[in-house]
């Protein structure tokens, strides 16, 4: 039960997007048409999946004061972390290269960009905030965080197909609306807010 | 050669500006625009790591290997961003848990990169400096008026000091409590792009 709350929580009320703006600068960018955007959507759900358990597991026994070194090396953890999710992308574009090209050729440019989105250092960087329990625990977290973020670009990208036809004034045109059509997606979204099951 | 150490230093600050321009490193000016003395403390620290991992980046570019320079610029600003947080830590604790995961964040901020791959593997040590410090300042800039603006209208403070007087809330003034939340910091750069289009007509896309 607590993985279902935690999970429907990281999706609709810590939306990475809509309550901490991570990962902002590729979401604005890819989101002109759908079809670009949910594969950038679905590579990020994937990295996510792959680098936060790892992280975790790096968190919690290396840099730890009781881990294997049995000192505290927590000022690392930025550089270990980037380390962690530069390689992890660059071996998931491996693998995915070679076992599903067709997948590889629909994410294109945006598999190796994903190592310097800020959804992915974001996620690990909350999973060492918050102090989750269990390993299961930052696996359920990265699975909703990158769901939140998949929902929030498709939307996006819907709506900025549909915005080309209308009559906006003239220096709001491109990036102008877009946010704010992302800060009443963000309202929309506080709706969510203290929701508990 | 003065004229383009002068576009270095005004480009970043109006034309080219890395936020309303650029659309770089939306996430954090976002996200600690609430209070003016984080975006001022944020302003600095992305400046200074941006300004160095410039200076370091551009004397090493001729000696990084194409295939592996995403890895080695990585290592480097992180190293400066890890000097800023302690520092932070050390002097400021209190700021910089407020900040939490954004300072962390300052290594996957697009402006540094971006002005490294842009900028800085392809020119001279002091212009890439230039070019780093004043591309921090423009982002600054824009952090810092998002931030006198939310915590104006948001909290009726600023840096901590009450600004609007005790009088008004007494006549029935509320202070504005959509100004903090996340969604209004989006409108209001929405709001902030708008203006600089108006004036400068040459930015608007069609």
């Amino acid at each position: 039960m607590d993985y279902i709350s935690l999970f429907v929580k990281s999706i609709f009320v810590d939306n990475m997007i809509f309550a901490y703006f991570l990962g902002m600068c590729s979401y604005l960018a890819v989101s002109k048409n759908v079809k670009t955007a949910a594969g950038l959507g679905v590579a990020v759900i994937f990295v996510l999946l792959v680098t936060l358990p790892i992280n975790y597991l790096l968190n919690k026994y290396v840099l730890a004061e009781d881990g294997i070194f049995g000192v505290d090396l927590s000022f690392l953890t930025f550089i270990v972390f980037i380390a962690v999710i530069a390689a992890a992308v660059q071996i998931v574009e491996m693998v995915v290269e070679r076992y599903a090209p067709s997948l590889y050729s629909a994410l294109g440019i945006y598999l190796p960009l994903i190592a310097v989105n800020c959804a992915i250092m974001g996620g690990s960087l909350f999973m060492q905030n918050r102090e989750f329990a269990s390993c299961g625990e930052a696996t359920v977290y990265a699975l909703g965080s990158g769901v939140g973020w998949f929902i929030a670009i498709v939307a996006l990208a819907a709506i900025r197909e549909k915005l080309q036809y209308s009559n906006v004034p003239k220096p709001l045109r491109g990036i102008g609306i877009t946010f704010i059509t992302v800060g009443l997606m963000a309202m929309a979204f506080m709706t969510f807010m203290g929701i508990t099951l | 050669m003065n004229a383009k150490l002068k576009e270095t230093i005004l480009n970043p600050l109006f034309s080219v500006n890395p936020i309303t321009v650029l659309v770089l490193g939306i996430c954090s000016a976002l996200a600690v625009t609430v209070e003016l003395k984080g975006a001022l403390v944020m302003a600095l620290s992305v400046t200074i790591v941006t300004a160095l991992s410039c200076l370091v980046l551009s004397l090493l570019r001729n000696s990084i290997p194409n295939r592996v320079r995403i890895i080695i610029q990585l290592v480097v600003v992180s190293m400066l961003v890890i000097l800023v947080d302690q520092i932070l830590k050390a002097y400021a604790y209190q700021i910089d848990t407020q900040l939490s995961v954004y300072i962390g964040l300052i290594i996957t901020n697009c402006i540094v990169m971006g002005r490294i791959e842009a900028f800085a593997l392809a020119n001279k040590p002091i212009p890439s400096f230039l070019d780093g410090l004043f591309n921090g300042i423009g982002y600054g800039m824009i952090l810092i008026v998002l931030a006198i603006f939310r915590e104006l209208f948001g909290s009726g403070t600023l840096l901590g000091f009450r600004i609007i007087p005790q009088a008004f809330y007494d006549a029935g003034y509320v202070n504005n409590g959509l100004v903090i939340l996340p969604p209004m910091a989006l409108i209001l750069i929405g709001c902030v792009i708008w203006i600089q289009r108006g004036v400068q007509k040459e930015l608007q896309e069609d």
